[in-house]
């Protein structure tokens, strides 16, 4: 399963990053930090179809030899990041799809209770 | 090589030989439709096809599935035109064909007749052509007459030869595909069959692969790249979920083949079609798994290109490296270390050149973002290599690093061919930069800028900065740090502008040993606190870089300029600032304490040598600031000022720089409207700017500079512990101004701490105040003529009061102040605390009353209440002056009452001289009169009262006493004669009290009065008085009190009758009796004097002004009054009640009735005729009409009518209101309904 999540504000700041095998974080930060990169440039490359198509998605961000990282963005722009190990193969991408929109919803309960974490 | 489908020629070759020129060139001209089996979409598709000549050995024997040499197509071609020959031996020739094409089974077959005419006209005997045709389509053609075609002259240019030409391709084409789809269905049907069996144990992926890769030839050979490239993806994705399966632990036989360990990592080839080396080892089953990927994806890759889209190529190649580098670990193969690096490294730059040599430079340029992944890749794997083989550090590789180094490129083995003249090949520069640390580090150096530059250029500015720490890592490692500081700097900027607290801190560290290394001190020292404050870091890091920090500060150095200033925010954080006293208002040289909040965020306890505040002094301008006034109005803060928490390395959010606002100006000629100037205009520059400056100063905190300033508070030599700190600092105020907190400096040893600004601006000031006196009542406002309390209020300010400080109050006789000995000073301190209380000591002699102020300190305010009380009138003023000032306040009075009914006010002034100036100072108090008196003279009869209303406009109740009235003239003869000689009376606030006296006299009376009203009063409420007070006095003056006339009205019914009724005449008699004889008051005009006789006129109106009354006749008329004592003028009227019931009478009105003067007439104005109201010019008219009736009712005096005719009008004058007396004023009549026109109605609802 992933290896780590990050909920990422619409600035590019971490509001919420967490990686399992923890000895490792800063490596992830890294990673979830440079995916940006291309979480920008994708919607960008989108511009107004995202708002209209509601395609939230983005999809594959960032292979690497290890991780692959994936990213969603919410209609306000905030992001999702998650990094899954590139051996579990066994993820197909309408799983990741889903998993992030769940992670959105989750996400959504949180900062319902906690607003001033996500605001 | 030039792969076309086989077609065989058989039969006559040199037939063939001739038109095969024509129909290689015409066969691809025309597309064809190919409709394909399984639902796959058609294709329009441009054949060509390899003609060989017809061998049986070009057959496929039974189970050889090669397709690429597979006949699709077997044409017989004849010329025959005479039976006779083909009898003879084309019939046998076709039959021999046809025979072994059926023991192959080949089925696809077409037999061409190609006929000429020159052929036609040598032969004569001919038969009709048809029958050659026709013999071979019944000879061979069962049932399939299509398969025999005539190809008439195919080498005219004649439009017949054109026809069969196209007639016959249709035909060619359409068997090919027929023959295509037949074959090529089959042999996917084995194909799949084949794969079905993949799970049988002996199934070899290999073969299979091989199988299906004829396939994707043939469809390369049919130009169909997409459908090769489909072939070699399913054989790819294929692989891969074998490799997939594995992992799971479905292992199958085959794959443990491509577990070998890894022997040669020579990277990807791109540069041929087909990699025949590879193919062979895949074919003889002896590929390794990197071969096995290598081989695939060059196929893929080529594929790839023809379809020309190589930017797939570059993404999928990162996918394969990736994934290759995957499988090995999950198939568990051994690789030596570094293998994989060079392996994934000449793979990347192989892709990268092949790409290269078929897209030109712009395109290579305007497709970076594809391409750099691969270019940061071998990077990675480059940088990687480098540091495996001992190239990346100081003194280069041991001989352990190179054994390394040699058995990778062992690896390599030898460049392939194919590249050995290419000067830049990936083998050529990976082998190079292996070779020596220098060539290393160059080709590192290029990649990495290549990268950099790339990742910049297309915006990816986090990736360019991640590659730029690997850089800065590098340089790091070859002492080299100068050169790292800018890469970690710029990385270190973007984490803060987007606030990514891990690596933040992670740069830090690093930047820190960098400066370290560079030595600079200050940049270091910053860096250190910034990190001594990270709670990302460690206890013992935090300690460490603290202790960095200490370690400094108190070393000794020689030199005294080695002073290091460092911004404080990561040091210590203020959090509160507290003011005693909390309004931050002191006087002149009082005391100040200023508490401030520090929360230490250094790990450890720091021993402070000296903290201090500067302090920017300025003269206030407003100098209401510093009065003590201001001082107690602003008592609401608590003098605790809260500054914000900007917490270091968090500027949340200040990269969304807003986006740039531009939009098109056009300024136009006002005359012609042409265009003067266009231009664009940033809408939001301001934003942008400012932005831009705010980040810049984020982490360079090093304009912070010390402010010497001349006024400065310090707290030395204590210990900062962790977390929260209390410093407390006290001033003495010198100086009076405004004093605003600059700056504060932590020193500890040589380093100091500074934060550069207070925000909220934090400010105090020091006040100097004049000493001051005020005086003002207690209540709302003072009464005239009683005593009440007036508060002083003395402001000491800078003055001190000394005993035997007096203040000297000049006494105005009008307003005494009263003593009373039990008076109290309160003395409290500027911020209204109670200090003290004494007793207060007044002497009063006659013109100055002293009051001895208590003892006070500077700055402090003494208050005490005085009674004061203000005296209208004095005995000793004179009536005149008295009456002067009453009649001028009843005059005040009246005007304001008027609007509303308010209190005629005073001012009194008094002169106060205060101990601390030689000025006196003038006091103005404003009394209010609370009563307002009214009179008015009253009748009965002869006798005469006067009636004084009193009212109370003030808001208290009075108690009235001593009322009494005074007559002024000399009229020794008149008493005042009190009707109510009550003594004590209560008035109520808003209320009236009436004195009513008689008037009695003997003698004759001058014609007007003087009397004055005086009445003692003083508040109900309070208690015994022991003051004296001065009555309230009212002076006014009656004037025509005599009475002239009694006026009787009396009303009888008619004869006969006892009551009167309505609606039947009554008769009213109205006497005039003159009370008096000839007074002064008569000498006017209507007086006529003849023998001593005198006479005046009167006019008597009878008006009815309730209606109860019908008048029937005459209501007025004039009549001549004989001026003496007694007599009496009756007039008789008629009128009708109109009600019944007790009836008021109509009323009686006289007037005189002054004759038409011709002087007096000219002056008469509007004014006279409003003054006489109750006359108009009808009523007179109505009079000198009704002249004959009044006559004839018999009035002892005729008027003379004709002297009253014409315009000249007499004018009427009232009577004074004492000079006539209505007796029968308020009488009434009972007068009883007439019986038979009388309903009740009664409703009950």
């Amino acid at each position: 399963m992933a290896v780590c999540i990050a909920v990422i504000a619409k600035e590019n700041y971490p509001l919420y990053i967490r990686s399992i095998p923890t000895e490792n974080e800063l490596k992830f930060h890294y990673t979830v930090h440079t995916s940006l990169d291309v979480v920008d440039e994708k919607i960008s490359a989108m511009g107004k179809a995202l708002v209209d198509q509601r395609e939230l998605y983005l999809g594959l961000l960032y292979p690497t030899e290890d991780y692959k990282v994936y990213g969603y963005v919410t209609n306000s722009k905030v992001k999702f990041v998650m990094v899954v190990d590139s051996s579990n193969t066994a993820l197909r991408d309408n799983e990741i799809r889903s998993v992030s929109a769940g992670n959105q919803n989750a996400t959504c309960q949180i900062s319902i209770f906690a607003p001033s974490t996500y605001s | 090589m030039e792969n076309k489908p086989i077609v065989t020629c058989a039969g006559d070759q040199n037939l063939f030989t001739s038109i095969y020129p024509m129909l290689s060139q015409q066969l691809p001209k025309e597309p064809m439709e190919w409709r394909r089996s399984y639902g796959r979409a058609p294709k329009m598709i441009h054949l060509e096809s390899n003609f060989v000549q017809f061998k049986e050995e070009l057959l496929p024997k039974e189970g050889n599935k090669a397709l690429l040499t597979f006949p699709f197509l077997h044409i017989y071609w004849t010329e025959c035109c005479d039976t006779e020959v083909y009898k003879a031996t084309v019939k046998d020739d076709i039959t021999k064909w046809q025979n072994v094409l059926k023991v192959h089974s080949s089925v696809d077959w077409l037999i061409v007749v190609v006929e000429s005419d020159a052929k036609k006209k040598n032969k004569t005997n001919i038969l009709p052509r048809t029958s050659i045709v026709d013999k071979i389509r019944n000879d061979f053609c069962n049932k399939q007459s299509d398969r025999c075609v005539v190809l008439s002259d195919p080498l005219k240019d004649s439009s017949r030869s054109q026809e069969s030409w196209n007639a016959f391709l249709t035909k060619l084409r359409t068997l090919l595909l027929m023959s295509f789809t037949k074959n090529l269905g089959k042999f996917e049907d084995d194909m799949r069959t084949l794969r079905e069996k993949r799970t049988e144990p002996g199934w070899s992926f290999c073969e299979y692969f091989m199988v299906q890769e004829e396939l994707a030839f043939v469809f390369e050979m049919l130009q169909q790249f997409e459908d090769a490239l489909v072939q070699y993806d399913e054989l790819d994705a294929l692989f891969s979920q074998y490799v997939v399966n594995f992992g799971a632990g479905d292992g199958a036989n085959w794959l443990t083949f491509f577990c070998q360990p890894v022997r040669s990592w020579n990277g990807l080839i791109l540069r041929k079609p087909i990699d025949m080396e590879k193919r062979e080892l895949i074919q003889n089953q002896e590929a390794t798994l990197l071969d096995l990927r290598s081989y695939l994806f060059s196929r893929q890759c080529t594929l790839l290109i023809f379809l020309q889209r190589p930017w797939e190529v570059s993404q999928r190649a990162l996918e394969l490296l990736h994934n290759c580098v995957q499988e090995l670990k999950l198939l568990e193969v051994s690789v030596p270390p570094g293998a994989l690096d060079c392996w994934v490294f000449l793979s990347c730059l192989e892709v990268l050149q092949r790409i290269e040599g078929c897209c030109d430079r712009a395109q290579v340029d305007a497709n970076v973002s594809h391409t750099v992944g691969l270019w940061s890749y071998a990077t990675e794997k480059l940088k990687s290599l480098g540091y495996l083989c001992g190239l990346v550090s100081e003194k280069g590789p041991n001989s352990e690093d190179l054994n390394r180094t040699v058995d990778l490129l062992a690896g390599l083995g030898a460049e392939r061919p194919e590249t050995a003249n290419t000067a830049q090949s990936p083998y050529k520069k990976l082998k190079e930069a292996l070779s020596s640390v220098e060539a290393f580090e160059k080709h590192y150096l290029d990649l990495s800028h290549a990268t950099i530059e790339m990742y910049t250029n297309i915006g990816r500015i986090r990736s360019a900065k991640l590659v730029g720490k690997d850089l800065a890592e590098f340089y790091m490692r070859k002492k080299g740090p100068q050169k790292a500081e800018v890469y970690l700097q710029g990385a270190l900027k973007t984490y803060l502008a987007e606030g990514w607290a891990l690596l933040i801190t992670h740069t830090r560290k690093q930047l820190a040993e960098c400066q370290k290394h560079l030595g600079q001190i200050e940049n270091y020292l910053q860096t250190s606190s910034l990190l001594a404050s990270d709670d990302h870091l460690t206890e013992d890091e935090r300690q460490h870089f603290c202790q960095e920090i200490l370690n400094f500060a108190n070393q000794q150095t020689e030199g005294k300029g080695q002073k290091v200033i460092l911004s404080m925010h990561s040091f210590a954080q203020l959090k509160t600032l507290h003011f005693d006293p909390p309004n931050a208002v002191i006087h002149v040289g009082g005391t100040l304490s200023i508490e401030l909040t520090l929360l230490s965020q250094m790990p450890i306890p720091v021993e402070v040598d000296q903290i201090a505040i500067n302090v920017h002094f300025s003269i206030e301008k407003n100098n209401y600031r510093k009065t003590a006034e201001w001082l107690t109005k602003h008592k609401t803060s608590n003098g605790i000022i809260s500054f914000l928490n900007e917490v270091a390395g968090f500027p949340l959010s200040r990269n969304n720089l807003p986006a740039l606002e531009l939009y098109e100006m056009y300024e136009r000629s006002p005359s012609d409207n042409s265009l003067n100037t266009t231009g664009i205009i940033c809408k939001n520059v301001h934003m942008l700017l400012r932005r831009q400056e705010s980040s810049s100063s984020l982490e360079m905190p090093s304009g912070v500079t010390l402010e010497d300033g001349a006024h400065t508070l310090k707290c030395s030599n204590f210990i900062l512990e962790p977390g929260v700190n209390t410093i407390t600092f006290r001033t003495q105020a010198k100086e009076p101004g405004t004093y605003t907190l600059r700056q504060l400096c932590t020193s500890v040893g040589k380093v100091h701490f500074v934060l550069p600004h207070f925000y909220p601006v934090v400010q105090y000031d020091v006040y100097s105040q004049e000493p001051q006196l005020k005086v003002e009542p207690l209540t709302d406002s003072l009464l005239a003529g009683i005593p009440q309390k007036v508060k002083f209020t003395v402001t000491t300010g800078h003055y001190t009061m000394k005993s035997g400080d007096t203040l000297q109050l000049s006494n105005a006789d009008a307003m005494p102040f009263l003593y009373h000995p039990e008076s109290k000073a309160l003395i409290y301190s500027n911020t209204r605390e109670k200090v003290s209380e004494s007793s207060l000591l007044i002497q009063s002699s006659e013109k100055i009353t002293s009051i001895t102020l208590p003892v006070a300190p500077a700055y402090h305010v003494i208050e005490f209440d005085l009674e004061v009380i203000y005296l209208p009138s004095t005995p000793t003023t004179s009536v005149e002056s008295e009456n002067l000032v009453n009649k001028e306040l009843h005059r005040k009075s009246k005007e304001k009452q008027k609007s509303d009914n308010c209190m005629a006010t005073v001012d009194q002034k008094v002169t106060i001289d205060c101990p601390w100036s030689i000025y006196s100072t003038i006091i103005a108090l404003t009394f209010s009169v609370p009563f307002n008196a009214k009179h008015s003279l009253l009748s009965a009869g002869k006798r005469k009262y006067v009636q004084v209303c009193v009212q109370n406009l003030s808001e208290l109740c009075f108690q009235l006493s001593d009322n009494n009235l005074k007559n002024f003239g000399n009229c020794i003869d008149l008493q005042l004669v009190p009707l109510k000689p009550e003594s004590q009376q209560h008035i109520y606030s808003k209320q009236s009290v009436f004195f009513v006296w008689e008037l009695k006299w003997t003698k004759e009376l001058p014609p007007s009065l003087q009397c004055q009203f005086s009445v003692s009063f003083c508040p109900d409420t309070s208690e015994e008085q022991s003051f004296s007070l001065k009555p309230y006095t009212y002076e006014f003056q009656v004037e025509n009190y005599f009475t002239l006339y009694n006026v009787k009205a009396q009303i009888f019914p008619p004869l006969g009758v006892e009551y009167c009724k309505t609606g039947s005449l009554c008769s009213l008699e109205v006497s005039i009796t003159r009370l008096s004889d000839l007074l002064d008051v008569d000498k006017d005009e209507a007086l006529t004097e003849s023998d001593g006789y005198c006479t005046t006129k009167l006019m008597y109106e009878v008006v009815d002004n309730s209606s109860n009354w019908a008048v029937c006749g005459k209501s007025s008329g004039v009549i001549s009054m004989p001026v003496a004592a007694q007599a009496t003028h009756k007039v008789h009227m008629e009128v009708m009640p109109l009600f019944a019931g007790y009836l008021p009478f109509p009323d009686v009105k006289l007037f005189k009735y002054l004759p038409h003067h011709s002087a007096h007439s000219m002056q008469l104005d509007a004014d006279s005729w409003i003054e006489n109201d109750n006359l108009s010019v009808d009523k007179n008219m109505d009079d000198q009409a009704d002249n004959s009736s009044i006559k004839s009712r018999g009035s002892l005096h005729s008027a003379a009518s004709g002297e009253h005719k014409g315009l000249p009008m007499p004018r009427l004058q009232s009577f004074s209101p004492g000079q006539v007396f209505n007796s029968s004023t308020s009488m009434q009549i009972l007068v009883i309904p007439s019986k038979d026109d009388h309903v009740l109605e009664v409703n009950i609802t």
